[in-house]
């Protein structure tokens, strides 16, 4: 392989990451301050994709698509935490694990109802659709570029909410020992509401990106589910910084591994999660006990 | 143990049924006391996805049927048609359960399905095993009319060998001489990718590299990086329906449609061209329809169907329409009465229908022999540029029947 | 609430066992077929509760030991003959059994939501190895051809071609796993596990090797999933990886949770209540799914302890104690 191949591959591993970090930065944040297992994360992803791609169709604008369907999935997470979601604090993860297995059942047959099951294409927005020549019979589409650009910046964002306010405090206090801060007589109620709300937008504005370079189509969450879950394991629970870690490791097995191994690239990112368990039991930058 | 209990009412309906088929032969013994079968209407089980990523597809069948039926006064060989849908999903695994409900639990008297090869393959089975009338309307396993071949299993639309067989001497011909292979690690694609190698070597061609992901994958960034590491004359694949879009999406995206052309089975841009848009423009394909055949059965069944669905009639509507034509023929042969097996199957196996797509015949493993025709994506649509080869037919290696 | 007089404790489960002895010879032979199949996924949950509902261990894995079993007997089937049930049963249960141990190593290392997602990561990894690898026809699934055959020096004892001689085995079977599984939760092992269930804490101070004790239950659990499995492929004659897919392994939970975790027997009927739901939605719904979500959600919501909730509303009468402890408690929490 040479140089400009190895860096185009590269490229593609990370932007391939990126997209895992968006998907399963909401889902270890969910995980990290409600403790609540949420399989349905995937079913917003993919529902993410479906409204990016109608209502792209319908106003003729990308970037309204972006916004209005975080805010679309932001309202639904906050509906979802206010009728399901809350009663399952305190309650078993079996609980948790089958409610949201019938959360899946539903919005699948309720994205029928609204949009059918067509596969559909969306259109990034004109001055984002162009390609880079890189080579003499390669160029790089600048889209995917964009992606790079723009979840770099959600996770900035993310690290800086974090970091500097007094919510993203709570959030950290709540990864490392969430008994202790409810001790400490921190409200969740309001804090878990727009968490849990926060995890499903980012989950489809992951689907929303993704939707000019991906098809949108029914089965979409699936495997994004899968992965969004080994990255969560490789980084440890409730560790944003964590999953960025695990998104890119992901990243550049799985486009590494289909270059080198094609036969078995499927099952090269389990492995690395093997190996990561026995050397850290609780993921690479987990630190407690769940 | 109490779910038990709910079963009697089912029996008792049975029974009920029962009842109503007695007094049926008081009523009509008089008149044709033999023929009691026919006045019962035909049970057509169909079994495809309605739900799930080939549900289009399976709608396009199942109206393509219907159509057929309606067009000859709902009924076949002159017996009224009740339907039973089953949604298999697009799922092997529930596959011999969804086939043995047909026929075990409603009792059908044919069953048309599918689309996925892998369930079709274990309807095949069930078939064998209950003896039931099979009529494959879209599932192209080669196998299906080869090695799991049986007089009481038709097939209308192709094998998976058929349709990519002629694009290899049709590439060769154009001086294309290194060729890299890329679709789905399963049986369609290695069948579609193999025929048309064996073609494509056959005249002098090569294969560089013979790509593969995952089936259904859709992330194909690091095998379109290695064609362009590669340098092939040109590409030829294999995806359908979600995969094929983003697999040509991304292909025009990286610049490589530029400088290595394009080329796939027909399924790489059928039912997908709107969600494709421009990234399709020149696409070569070869498949036993095209957009623009002007041949009176296909302008008369696309008006039809546009009458009746409000949606403009594909290939899979075509396997839909001839699959109940092929079954009227074996009907009306027998007046009928499906009990008289081998004299229908012999008229199913005979047929010569005028199809949308062309003429259709069937040959000794019930596989069609149809023209294959070579089609270029212009305008949004397949236009046909030739007939890559007239009156294919399969091989149909490891077929035992005579 | 009325006094009634006591049923013998015997009463209830000969009778089902009666009931189910004389189903086949009064029913067509597809409910014969469809009774079959319920058994094999009422095996399939009462293996998992072991880990769920005595173990505490929330398992998102045991459809891939499931499949690995059917997959055992895919591949050691010859294509024109049948394969032999006495020598291929027993190697489908000891390959899913070490597939659960080589999991259950890795995963017994975690605890709570982490287990869960360890052991659903771990299940997809099964999944993509008979996916994506050529072993049993990839994506595409492997057939039987023909069902494996009871003989005994070439003499065929069985032919398990009829369906009803395949229910009665199943059912001997079924039988034979609810006696194997009372046995060990009645023995002091059964008790070990639950202690460290309720309180894993306690339970290591009173010196339970714990770890040794999950990975026990956890394999058992596994194995018998795979004589579950074994089954379900006999029965399909047909194998694919879907039949590992986590999807499976989530709506076998379901089956555990409608049934309650509470008895050995629950989840049997859990597996009975929702594939008899799913037989009449799927007939008469074309929205079948959307129903089935949220009649899971309900459940969830509403029965805790599964439909057996539902037995002292509709009979005035509890029919057992209302559990005292937790119903799944989580492990390590504390």
């Amino acid at each position: 392989m040479d140089l400009i191949t190895f860096g185009v591959q590269l490229l593609n591993a990370i932007q391939y990451g990126m997209v895992l970090f968006l998907v399963a930065s909401g889902l270890t944040l969910v995980f990290g301050i409600l403790g609540v297992i949420n399989l349905a994360h995937g079913a917003f992803y993919m529902l993410g994709a479906y409204l990016a791609y109608w209502i792209a169709a319908a106003t003729g604008n990308f970037l309204i698509a972006v916004v209005a369907g975080v805010a679309i999935a932001f309202v639904v997470g906050l509906l979802l935490e206010n009728v399901f979601i809350r009663r399952l604090y305190g309650r078993d993860h079996l609980a948790q694990v089958l409610l949201s297995f019938g959360l899946i059942l539903v919005i699948d047959e309720v994205r029928e109802m609204l949009f059918g099951k067509d596969v559909h294409a969306v259109t990034p927005p004109a001055w984002l659709s162009g390609s880079i020549q890189l080579t003499t019979n390669l160029s790089y589409p600048v889209y995917r570029l964009a992606i790079c650009v723009f979840c770099l910046a959600v996770a900035g964002l993310i690290f800086l909410v974090i970091t500097r306010t007094k919510i993203g405090m709570i959030v950290r206090a709540g990864a490392e020992n969430r008994e202790m801060t409810r001790v400490l007589g921190i409200n969740y109620d309001s804090v878990n509401r727009y968490v849990f709300a926060t995890g499903i937008a980012l989950a489809a504005l992951g689907g929303i990106v993704i939707a000019p370079i991906s098809t949108v189509f029914p089965g979409m969450g699936d495997s994004m589910l899968i992965l969004s879950f080994v990255v969560v394991v490789l980084g440890g629970i409730g560790s944003v910084a964590g999953a960025a870690i695990g998104a890119l490791l992901i990243g550049l097995t799985d486009t590494f591994g289909k270059v080198f191994f094609p036969s078995v690239s499927g099952i090269l990112i389990y492995l690395l999660m093997a190996l990561v368990l026995l050397w850290r039991p609780n993921g690479i930058l987990g630190r407690r006990e769940i | 143990m109490s779910e038990f209990r709910r079963l009697p009412p089912i029996s008792r309906r049975a029974l009920l049924s029962g009842a109503a088929g007695v007094a049926t032969l008081a009523v009509a013994s008089p008149f044709r006391a033999p023929a009691i079968a026919q006045h019962a209407p035909l049970r057509v089980g169909l079994m495809l996805p309605y739900t799930g990523t080939f549900a289009k597809l399976g709608k396009f069948i199942d109206d393509g049927f219907r159509l057929r039926i309606e067009q000859n006064g709902g009924k076949l060989g002159g017996r009224e048609v009740e339907f039973v849908q089953v949604d298999d999903e697009s799922k092997p695994a529930a596959a011999t359960d969804n086939m043995n409900r047909l026929v075990g639990r409603d009792k059908v008297d044919v069953v048309v399905g599918t689309v996925h090869s892998g369930v079709a393959m274990a309807m095949v089975k069930v078939a064998r095993d209950t003896n039931t009338l099979l009529i494959i309307p879209n599932a192209g396993a080669n196998d299906a009319t080869g090695p799991a071949c049986a007089p009481n299993i038709f097939r209308t639309s192709f094998s998976n060998w058929q349709t990519t067989y002629p694009m290899g001497k049709v590439m060769a011909a154009a001086g294309i001489k290194n060729v890299v292979t890329i679709t789905w690690k399963y049986t369609a694609g290695a069948e579609m990718i193999g025929a048309f190698a064996e073609s494509f070597t056959a005249n002098g061609g090569k294969i560089v590299e013979d790509l593969t992901l995952p089936f259904p994958e859709v992330e194909f960034q690091a095998l379109i990086t290695r064609i362009a590491q590669l340098k092939p004359d040109a590409v030829f694949s294999f995806f359908a329906g979600g995969g094929a879009v983003k697999f040509v999406k991304d292909y025009a995206e990286a610049g490589l449609n530029k400088t290595i052309p394009l080329y796939g089975a027909g399924f790489l841009t059928d039912g997908t061209l709107e969600a494709q848009g421009a990234a399709a423009d020149g696409i070569k394909t070869t498949l036993h329809y095209a957009d623009n055949l002007l041949n009176p059965a296909n302008v008369a069944f696309l008006k039809a169907f546009k009458a009746k669905t409000g949606n403009d009639g594909d290939i899979y509507a075509v396997q839909g329409f001839d699959a109940a034509a092929l079954l009227n023929i074996g009907l009306t042969a027998v007046k009928g009465d499906t009990h008289a097996r081998d004299r229908m199957v012999a008229a199913m196996a005979a047929a010569k229908i005028d199809s949308p797509r062309g003429p259709l015949s069937f040959n000794k493993a019930h596989n069609p022999i149809q023209n294959i025709y070579l089609r270029e994506v212009k305008n949004g649509r397949n236009e046909m540029l030739s007939i890559a080869q007239a009156d294919v037919d399969d091989p149909a290696r490891g077929c035992k029947m005579t | 609430m009325r006094a009634r007089p006591r049923l013998p404790s015997w009463l209830v489960p000969f009778l089902c066992l009666m009931a189910a002895v004389a189903l086949p010879f009064w029913v067509p032979t597809y409910y014969t077929q469809f009774a079959s199949k319920a058994l094999i996924m009422g095996m399939l949950a009462m293996a998992l509760n072991l880990a769920v509902g005595q173990g505490g261990l929330v398992s998102l894995c045991h459809a891939a030991f499931f499949g690995v079993a059917g997959y055992v007997l895919a591949l050691t089937s010859p294509k024109y003959d049948a394969a032999s049930l006495l020598l291929t049963l027993p190697l489908a249960v000891l390959a899913s059994g070490l597939a659960a141990l080589a999991i259950g190593a890795l995963a017994l290392r975690t605890r709570g939501v982490y287990f869960i997602m360890v052991t659903l990561a771990f299940g997809e990894m099964l999944y993509f190895f008979f996916h994506d690898t050529g072993i049993g026809g990839g994506s595409d699934g492997a057939f039987i051809n023909l069902k494996p055959e009871i003989a005994i020096a070439g003499r065929q004892l069985l032919d398990l071609d009829k369906p009803m001689a395949f229910y009665f085995v199943v059912l001997a079977f079924t039988v034979g796993v609810i006696a194997l599984l009372l046995m060990l939760v009645r023995s002091p092992f059964g008790h070990a596990l639950a202690a460290a269930r309720d309180n894993e804490r306690r339970a290591r101070s009173l010196g339970f090797p714990i770890f040794r004790i999950r990975l026990i239950a956890f394999t058992i659990s596994g194995a018998l999933a795979g004589l579950a499995g074994y089954f379900a492929a006999a029965q399909f004659g047909f194998v694919a990886p879907e039949m590992l897919g986590w999807h499976q392994s989530a709506t076998v939970l379901a089956m555990v949770l409608i049934g309650g975790l509470q008895s050995v027997t629950g989840p049997l009927l859990g597996a009975l209540v929702l594939l008899g739901l799913e037989e009449v939605l799927k007939a008469n719904l074309a929205q079948w799914k959307l129903a089935e979500g949220l009649i899971v959600i309900a459940i969830v919501l509403a029965l805790p302890n599964g439909v057996r909730q539902l037995w002292p509303l509709l009979f005035g009468q509890p029919r057992q104690k209302p559990s005292s402890g937790k119903v799944a408690p989580e492990t390590g929490r504390g």
